[in-house]
C-alpha cells in the first residue's frame, strides 16, 4: 500500500476553523489550484508564519477540534493545493474530517498528550511525518530529536477511502 | 429499549451499511445554495454525471450573494440557475421570491417530521426544528447527494439539553442558543445530534426553534432536533391540510402521524446537560469563538461601529418583530440610531421583508436610521453587504464571531435582535430595558 507523508507543520491552536483555513471570499475561485496563495491567510497561532512555515510541507499537526465552523470542502482542497494531504489532531469537526476522507486525505486522531510531546519535541524543527499504512503506524523524525511513533487507527469506511482516493467514484458505482 | 428521534430517522433511512459505523440513508430532501453547489455541479459535469436523482426532492437557492456582487458571484448565480433549468427542479428561488436557505426552505413547508436531508452548509442543523435529521456536507457528499439521494453518517450518538424554567422577560431563543454554545464548548457536540428537550423548547416557536438548531454546530453538532408537536403541526398545516398537499384533515391527525417522530420516553441519550433559563440574562459574545459568552450587563463598555440584523439564526419576522419593539418608542421621541454607527436589516425571506412592510416594522427601522437590505446572507459571511474593515466592531445577531468572517480584522459580538437594537440606539453594546425602551 502507498506511503503518504511530508514535512509537518506545527499549528499551536485548538478550533482552528475553516474560514481560517480558507476565507469565504475566496468561494468564489473556480478551481482547486486557486485556492491555493489563499491558504491559511487569516490564521494567527503562536509561532506561525504563513510565508515562512508554509511551503514545502505535507502534513499539519494541530491540537483539538480542527476544521470547525463552515461545510467548505475547499479547506481541505487548499490544503492539497498546497502539498499537505494529512492533518493530524486531537480531534476534528465532523464535516472537514469527512470532507478529508471523501477526497482520499488522512484526518487521524491522536491523544492529547501524544500530541502535547510532539509539540514539545519538534515544533520548530524541520520534521518528517511517514504514514505506514500496511503496518498502521505514524512516524515523526527529525535530526535534533529522533523519531517518534503512534499506532494509526482508522475505521473501514476511512481505510477505504484512502486506498480509493475518495467517496465518489465509490459511491456513484455502488447507490 | 426505547430509541432517539435520530435513531428512529437513521433506522427507517438506511440503505446499507458498507462498512462498519458507515450508515449510508436515503434522503428526503437535498438542499442548494449558489456558493457550495456550483463548484459541485462542475465535477459531475466533468465527470460525465450531470444528473439529479429527483428533482422534486432537490430545493435551489440563490442567497448567499444576491444580488450578484461581482462577475465571480454572477457566475456562481448563473450556474446555479442554468442546473436547476436543465433538471427541472420547479423550487428554485432567485430574486425577488428568495431568502436564506435556512429560514426560506422551512417557511415553503419543505422540511416535515422525520425527513433525511442534507445540504452544503454547515446551519443545515437548523431544519431539525422540525424532528428531522438534516446536516451539513461538503461538496463531495453534495455531489452524491444531488447524483443519488443518499448520504453516509457515523451512527449518531445524541446528546439531550434539557432546558428546564422559563426564559424571563428580554431573554430570547438566541441567548439560550449561546448558553448552550457556551456550556458544551466548540467540540463539545461533535458526532452528537443535540436533542434540545423540556418546557422552554415546548414554549418556543418554530422561529425560535431553528434559532436555537441553528447555532447546534457551533458546538460541533450534527443536527439539532426538537419533538414535533403541536406548534409542529400549526406552523406546517398550510402545507400538510386540506389547504395544503392535503395529507391530513385535522390537526390532531397530523399529531398522531408525527408523533412516531419523537424519541422514546426510554431512549438512551449518550449524555445530558440541564439548563435552568429561569435565571438566564441576555448575553453576548466575545472574542473569536462563538462558545465565549458572558451576560451583557458584565461585557464593559464595547463601542461598536455597525449593526447588523439578520441571517438564518435571527432574520425571521419574530426577531424583527422583537427588535422593532425595541426602537419604536425610541423612534416615536424622534430619536434615531447613535451618530457613531450604521445599521443594517437584512429580513431572512422575501415574505418575512412582506410581513415586516405590512406591520410598520421596515418603517419603524427606516426611521431609526437602518439601511435595510434585501434578503440575502451579505455581511454574516463577509462577502457583501456590510463587510467590515479592520478594528471595526460589529454587534450582529448572526452565529458565527470568528477572525475575519465578516472581514479582515474586524470583531463580531453576537447577541439577540432585541440586544443589537438596544445597541444600536445606545451606540454601544447594551441589552434592551424591559417595557421596550433602552
Ligand atoms: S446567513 Fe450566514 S450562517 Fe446562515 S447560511 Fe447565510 S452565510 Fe451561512
Amino acid at each position: 500500500m502507498k506511503q503518504l507523508g511530508g514535512k509537518v507543520l506545527f499549528l499551536d491552536k485548538d478550533d482552528i476553523n475553516t474560514d481560517e483555513i480558507i476565507p469565504a471570499k475566496y468561494l468564489n475561485e473556480d478551481s482547486k489550484k486557486a485556492l491555493a496563495p489563499f491558504c491559511l491567510e487569516d490564521l494567527v497561532a503562536p509561532g506561525f508564519d504563513r510565508a515562512r512555515d508554509l511551503p514545502g510541507k505535507g502534513a499539519i499537526v494541530s491540537r483539538a477540534n480542527f476544521g470547525c465552523g463552515s461545510s467548505r470542502e475547499h479547506a481541505p482542497w487548499a490544503l492539497e493545493a498546497n502539498g499537505i494531504r494529512i492533518v493530524i489532531a486531537e480531534s476534528f469537526a465532523r464535516i472537514f474530517r469527512r470532507n478529508m476522507y471523501n477526497c482520499g486525505m488522512l484526518a487521524a486522531e491522536l491523544p492529547f498528550d501524544f500530541i502535547a510531546e510532539l509539540f514539545r519535541r519538534f515544533s520548530g524543527q524541520v520534521t518528517e511525518l511517514r504514514v505506514d499504512l500496511d503496518s498502521m503506524v505514524l512516524r515523526f523524525e527529525s535530526k535534533e530529536s529522533g523519531a517518534l511513533e503512534a499506532p494509526l487507527s482508522l475505521g473501514g469506511f476511512e481505510l477505504a477511502m484512502l486506498r480509493s482516493g475518495g467517496w465518489l467514484d465509490f459511491a456513484a458505482a455502488r447507490y | 429499549m426505547g430509541k432517539t428521534l435520530a435513531e428512529k430517522i437513521f433506522a427507517s433511512h438506511l440503505v446499507e451499511m458498507p462498512f462498519d459505523d458507515t450508515w449510508v440513508l436515503k434522503l428526503d430532501r437535498v438542499f442548494c445554495h449558489e456558493i457550495t453547489t456550483p463548484i459541485a455541479i462542475a465535477d459531475l459535469q466533468e465527470r460525465g454525471m450531470d444528473r439529479v436523482f429527483d428533482p422534486k426532492k432537490i430545493k435551489a437557492v440563490i442567497d448567499h450573494v444576491s444580488p450578484a456582487k461581482d462577475s465571480k458571484t454572477a457566475e456562481q448565480g448563473k450556474a446555479l440557475r442554468l442546473w436547476a433549468r436543465r433538471h427541472g427542479i420547479a423550487d428554485f428561488f432567485d430574486i425577488g421570491s428568495n431568502g436564506v436557505c435556512h429560514a426560506l426552505f422551512p417557511e415553503k413547508g419543505f422540511v416535515r417530521p422525520g425527513c433525511a436531508l442534507v445540504m452544503g452548509d454547515s446551519h443545515t442543523c437548523t431544519h431539525g426544528a422540525f424532528g428531522a435529521f438534516a446536516a451539513g456536507v461538503g461538496t463531495t457528499d453534495l455531489e452524491i447527494a444531488i447524483l443519488k439521494g443518499v448520504c453516509a453518517f457515523k451512527k449518531p450518538k445524541t446528546l439531550k439539553i434539557e432546558l428546564t424554567g422559563s426564559l424571563p422577560a428580554g431573554v430570547y431563543a438566541k441567548d439560550v442558543a449561546l448558553a448552550v454554545t457556551s456550556a458544551l464548548g466548540m467540540g463539545g457536540g461533535t458526532d452528537y445530534v443535540l436533542e434540545y428537550s423540556g418546557p422552554v423548547v415546548d414554549s418556543l416557536s418554530m422561529e425560535g426553534r431553528m434559532t436555537l438548531c441553528n447555532m447546534a454546530v457551533e458546538a460541533g453538532g450534527t443536527s439539532g432536533v426538537c419533538m414535533p408537536d403541536a406548534t409542529t403541526v400549526e406552523y406546517l398545516w398550510p402545507f400538510i391540510g386540506p389547504g395544503g398537499e392535503a395529507l391530513f384533515f385535522t390537526r390532531d391527525e397530523a399529531l398522531t402521524e408525527y408523533s412516531q417522530w419523537t424519541s422514546d420516553k426510554d431512549a438512551e441519550y449518550d449524555s445530558v446537560i440541564t439548563i435552568d433559563c429561569s435565571s438566564l440574562e441576555p448575553l453576548v459574545t466575545y472574542g473569536y469563538s462563538p462558545d465565549k459568552v458572558q451576560p451583557v450587563r458584565t461585557l464593559g463598555e464595547v463601542k461598536v461601529d455597525q449593526v447588523y440584523i439578520g441571517s438564518c439564526t435571527n432574520g425571521r419576522i419574530e426577531d424583527l418583530r422583537a427588535a422593532a419593539a425595541v426602537l419604536k418608542p425610541e423612534v416615536r421621541k424622534g430619536r434615531k440610531v447613535h451618530s457613531d454607527l450604521r445599521a443594517i436589516l437584512a429580513p431572512a425571506t422575501t415574505e418575512v421583508y412582506t410581513k415586516a412592510l405590512e406591520e410598520g416594522i421596515i418603517d419603524t427601522f427606516i426611521k431609526a436610521g437602518f439601511c435595510v437590505s434585501t434578503p440575502t446572507c451579505g455581511a454574516c459571511l463577509g462577502m457583501s453587504n456590510g463587510v467590515l474593515a479592520s478594528g471595526e466592531v460589529c454587534a450582529s445577531t448572526t452565529n458565527r464571531n470568528f477572525s475575519g468572517r465578516m472581514g479582515k480584522g474586524g470583531m463580531i459580538h453576537l447577541m439577540s435582535p432585541a440586544t443589537a437594537a438596544a445597541t444600536a440606539l445606545e451606540g454601544r453594546i447594551c441589552a434592551a430595558r424591559l417595557g421596550g425602551e433602552s
